[in-house]
């Protein structure tokens, strides 16, 4: 949006590094520096609850509540990490944010280690992305280096450090606890009871945030709270949002926009409308766990709102937005999409780890010709299941089924009548 | 063995952890890249550094995509099986890859330089239909393109000089 202020991915497109020199030029770092001689941690957690930022991971807890719940008793040493083993698929904002401007998460996580008293902060970065991790550990070293990481920041009495952390795979690790056993170097299931924020890394209070996140923590106490919650574009949504386009779309790619942009405006404005020769079918408004959108409901404000308001187990997600055209087979993207979450699941309960296989079963015989009317209302039954599951992995995967089954029904049905999938000639 | 330097590195990284485990990854990809995958020998050897029993090293080595517990290629090449890609038929890419290098999916070359292997959404969604080889991004691929890149790597591969 023309005039329209972007806080953390300053270019468009974003294909460069912004490194130390010129992100201070641009205001970096102010906001750590107004912080630690203004503020007392209370304070920025109030004004970050003001402000209306959500965790943009795909939850959408708002960020300043999360922070609240880390006692004031609490003990000590307590860590702030900050997720960016992005896996969703469609999902790519993180790796475009942190290669573009990686001060931008950094100076967000001292931030929140400051706001929560933290001696260490850890980025949990994905192996896919190395090159993110390369840009990642020049930026640090940059920071350790203009003291804005290390002993007494600033000459205030706080002190943090930063460590990266490379993982080696595995959407799972993506979830809060899955990523604190994935640290801790166990096998990263998510099976741990209660509030990070109480027991987390090592047992410690722990507090997560997603990448995106993070990094508009910065302006938020720079410019205020009430400055971020007006820029978002729709009643509900604060601040601004970046959208990953992809699919079937002429101009696939990141968009910073304010948090609210209706969907038809992104993609016909700032993805450039569908490809040649291809209709507009569906889209999966936020990555691969959430609902493929129905017709009627295309004509959307993208923010978490909206999305809750429309009800039917749609969610927001992390705003990647997966664009399907008119030839492709919605049956066989579920497919797809449900082969990965039945590979990816980490096999530590029984609901997951057996009813994922079963519900891909069910679908690759439908996409084979294989198909018979009673295997819709199995998938019904078995996505219940799914939602018995220990975390929110796999009512997520779920989710893209349910969407299927309810709103493209017909898609299935001709599977089944013609006993082969009519999308393949 | 690794070379004592590498191993005077990774002892000086362990001893500054709080607890050395946190480094369990760090370790196993260190020697991965020492022996080309994590043999036998490389996860004892790494429980060894990290004060760990090889069988609490096997639990998370086992689990993760990007440590290879078998021998593979020198090239590991990666091909995307997301959503995204799968729209833009990352099958012909499987299916190219795999008859110019005449192995099926999960297959190292005779010469030892390449294996094939699906890999979950890489997140360069904007890149479609998209590949990591050793870590590094190629995408958007065409069969032409990937002949290039195959030819490339083939040299650069049985070059003597090269480091993989």
């Amino acid at each position: 949006m023309e005039g329209h202020p972007r806080l953390v991915l300053l270019d468009q497109p974003p294909d460069r590094t912004i490194f130390l020199e010129e992100y201070q030029r641009r205001g970096g770092y102010q906001a750590l520096a107004k912080v630690l001689k203004q503020y007392v941690p209370p304070q920025v957690v109030q004004i970050v609850q003001d402000s209306g930022l959500r965790g943009l991971g795909g939850a959408g807890f708002p960020t300043g509540r999360k922070w609240s719940l880390l006692k004031k008793e609490a003990p000590f040493p307590r860590y702030v990490i900050a997720n960016s083993d992005e896996m969703e698929p469609g999902t790519y904002k993180d790796r475009v944010l942190v290669h573009h401007n990686p001060h931008a998460l950094i100076e967000g996580l001292i931030i929140a280690g400051y706001t929560a008293s933290a001696e260490k902060g850890i980025i949990f970065i994905r192996s896919a992305y190395e090159e993110s991790a390369q840009v990642l550990e020049k930026a640090v070293a940059e920071a350790r280096q203009a003291g804005w990481v290390g002993k007494n920041i600033l000459g205030s009495a706080y002190s943090f450090d930063l460590v990266i952390h490379r993982s080696a795979g595995r959407y799972i690790c993506g979830e809060a606890k899955g990523l604190i056993h994935a640290l801790e170097g166990k096998r990263p299931h998510p099976n741990i009871e209660g509030h990070l924020t109480d027991a987390g890394l090592w047992g410690r209070p722990t507090v997560i945030n997603n990448a995106e996140t993070l990094a508009y923590v910065p302006p938020i106490l720079k410019n205020g709270a009430e400055w971020f919650r007006n820029l978002g574009r729709s009643r509900a949504a604060a601040g601004n949002k970046i959208y990953s386009v992809s699919g079937r779309v002429n101009h696939p790619g990141c968009l910073e926009l304010p948090f609210g942009t209706p969907l038809p405006e992104i993609l016909e404005v700032y993805a450039g409308g569908m490809q040649p020769g291809y209709e507009f079918k569906t889209c999966l408004p936020g990555g691969a766990s959430t609902r493929f959108l129905s017709r009627k409901d295309c004509d959307i404000e993208m923010d978490f709102e909206s999305f809750e308001k429309l009800g039917r187990g749609y969610r927001f997600g992390t705003g990647a937005v997966i664009v399907f055209d008119h030839k492709t087979c919605l049956v066989g993207a579920t497919l797809n999409l449900i082969q990965f979450f039945a590979r990816e699941s980490c096999g530590f309960c029984t609901p997951c780890r057996e009813g994922l296989p079963f519900i891909r079963d069910l679908l690759q015989r439908l996409e084979e010709g294989e198909g018979e009317d009673a295997f819709i209302p199995m998938l019904r039954t078995m996505c219940g299941h799914l939602f018995q599951a220990y975390c929110a992995f796999a009512p997520g995967a779920a989710t893209p089924v349910l969407g299927l089954v309810e709103d493209f029904v017909e898609e299935i049905q001709e599977h089944i009548s013609q006993k082969k999938c009519p999308f393949k000639t | 063995m690794l070379p004592k330097e590498t191993i005077a590195i990774l002892q000086q990284n362990i001893s500054r952890t709080e607890h050395p485990r946190e480094l369990a990854v760090e370790v196993m990809f260190t020697l991965q890249k020492h022996y080309g995958y994590l043999s036998d020998e490389a996860l004892e050897e790494g429980a060894r550094l990290l004060g760990q029993t090889p069988l609490e090293l096997e639990e998370i080595a086992t689990f993760y995509e990007f440590i290879y517990r078998e021998p593979v290629g020198k090239y590991v090449i990666h091909v995307c099986d997301g959503t995204i890609c799968w729209m833009f038929n990352h099958q012909s890419v499987m299916d190219h890859i795999s008859s110019r290098l005449g192995i099926p999916l999960g297959g190292t070359t005779e010469d030892g330089l390449f294996s094939l292997l699906p890999v979950c959404c890489i997140g360069y969604c904007d890149h479609a239909p998209a590949m990591l080889i050793n870590g590094k991004l190629y995408g958007p691929l065409t069969p032409d393109g990937i002949d290039t890149i195959l030819q490339e790597l083939r040299r650069q591969g049985s070059s003597p000089r090269e480091e993989g």
